[in-house]
């Protein structure tokens, strides 16, 4: 014979009773793995491109072959995005790392601040000079340019 | 589908098969095994008489007793975090050194402290033998039971460091105040929740009852909690015990609040703090995949719950 209590007297509410919002560690979690697979994508594609792929390798990488690189919308989209989720992905780290070992609210406060504005420092750089970079600078010795700002 | 079907199956057949499970191989093993226990017993067995003929023949014949090894015992060093909230500002470490044998665990050595060296010596244990789960401690850095913990497990030409678990208050010695552990565990709704009312009983197949059956081991003595990084720093953090008892119920296909336990670790401070870092799948003394069972529930939460 199985026993059951009609209306059990439970007295624990849950802590997040009452709490509004969306749930941004949840958000974090997902954000933490899917970013980490996307990157990895990213970061081999960039590298595989820039030393394997492109002859002459680490010593080929000059401002001529930045400055074409940035000039091509499939690069700087592949640049941009793997900044953008670079950034977010090791500054969430680093939060995560200063809530483990920075115990006084005050010091993990700062610290979690000063992650956030070098974050959003390098984002707003980086995306500016990536969309904003001018491959061919007036003045400039034309040995060091990209090939096509002989043609412009 | 396929799934279902087998299932079914299975609680159908389960009696059928416990039937047809060939008992007269399983007999036969035993009564061998019994032979040649006897046997090996009666050459071996050292004391084992040769027949007399009467007992007045027997009174005085030279009993030939088998050597009786005296297992020796040797010195370990414990150096036990002692505090006295009456006394002590701050916890301070304390030597003591015991005598041990091979086959003793901590426990006993802190017993032989108590007993024979500092009757002031504070601790918890009750059942002594790893079911109760009452004296999980921090010992040389790794949370265990004291019961459990084997002497020549240890490297014993160095001292032994025992303390209280961590990221729970310090009352005295080795005792923490459990309440905000249990607070946690009564938070997740830890009983069975089911609507109907049946005859007898709320059947299971095999396969359902497996599906949660290494949560169900757990014994609450808070190693996994206190050894959690994210609970020292944050004690609103549920921890690895709670998430693991609401896991025994949210995989149990009986029970039908699992929405309501996802729902209520589905916050800032449930599953999601978690980043995997399995110590409390080290420290449990009952070998639960603790890391494992948090992965579930997470999975839960962005799939739904597959039995």
């Amino acid at each position: 014979m199985s026993t059951t209590i009609e209306s059990p007297n439970y007295a624990y509410p849950a802590r997040s009773k009452g709490r509004r919002g969306p749930n941004l560690e949840k958000a974090g979690w997902i954000f933490m793995r899917a970013s980490g697979v996307v990157l990895v994508v990213l970061i081999f594609g960039h590298l595989a491109y820039n030393l394997l792929w492109t002859p002459g390798g680490i010593r080929a990488i000059d401002f001529g072959f930045v400055g074409g690189k940035l000039a091509d919308p499939f690069w700087q989209w592949w640049d941009v995005t793997m900044l953008w989720l670079a950034i977010l992905h090791g500054s969430n780290g680093m939060r995560t790392i200063v809530n483990d070992y920075v115990h006084k609210p005050k010091i993990r406060t700062v610290a979690i601040g000063a992650i956030g504005v070098a974050a959003a420092v390098l984002i707003i750089l980086g995306t500016l000079i990536t969309f904003t970079f001018d491959p061919c600078p007036t003045a400039a010795d034309p040995a060091l340019l990209p090939e096509f700002c002989a043609s412009l | 589908m396929a799934e279902s079907e087998q299932k079914n199956e299975n609680s159908a057949g389960f009696e059928r098969e416990a039937e047809t499970g060939d008992p007269a191989a399983q007999a036969d093993a035993a009564v061998e095994a019994t032979t040649a226990d006897a046997e090996s017993a009666m050459s071996s067995s050292g004391t084992s008489a040769a027949p007399v003929d009467s007992a007045a023949e027997a009174a005085d014949r030279p009993v030939e007793a088998a050597p009786v090894e005296v297992p020796e015992s040797f010195t370990v060093t414990l150096i036990v975090r002692r505090y006295d909230p009456e006394v002590d500002d701050e916890p301070r470490w304390v030597d003591y050194d015991v005598q041990m044998y091979q086959t003793e665990r901590i426990l006993d050595a802190l017993h032989r402290i108590k007993w024979e060296q500092d009757p002031s010596l504070a601790f918890r244990r009750s059942c002594a033998h790893g079911v109760c789960g009452s004296d999980a401690m921090r010992i040389n850095g790794k949370n265990r039971l004291a019961c459990k913990a084997l002497v020549k497990d240890f490297d014993i030409s160095k001292p032994i460091y025992v303390e209280a678990i961590k990221g729970l208050p310090l009352e005295k010695d080795l005792i923490v105040d459990m309440e905000p552990f249990f607070d946690s565990f009564r938070e997740i709704q830890p009983f069975l929740q089911a609507s109907g009312k049946p005859e007898k009983e709320r059947h299971q197949t095999i396969a359902q009852r497996e599906r949660f059956d290494d949560t169900t081991k757990c014994i609450l003595c808070a190693a996994c909690t206190t050894s959690c990084p994210v609970f020292w720093t944050d004690g609103q953090y549920f921890g690895p015990a709670a998430i693991v008892n609401a896991h025994r119920f949210i995989f149990d296909s009986r029970d039908e609040a699992s929405q309501v336990r996802l729902d209520i670790l589905n916050d800032r401070e449930g599953v999601w703090r978690c980043r995997t870092t399995f110590n409390c799948t080290d420290a449990c003394p009952r070998g639960i995949q603790v890391t494992k069972a948090i992965a579930e529930v997470k999975q839960a939460m962005l799939t739904g719950v597959k039995l």
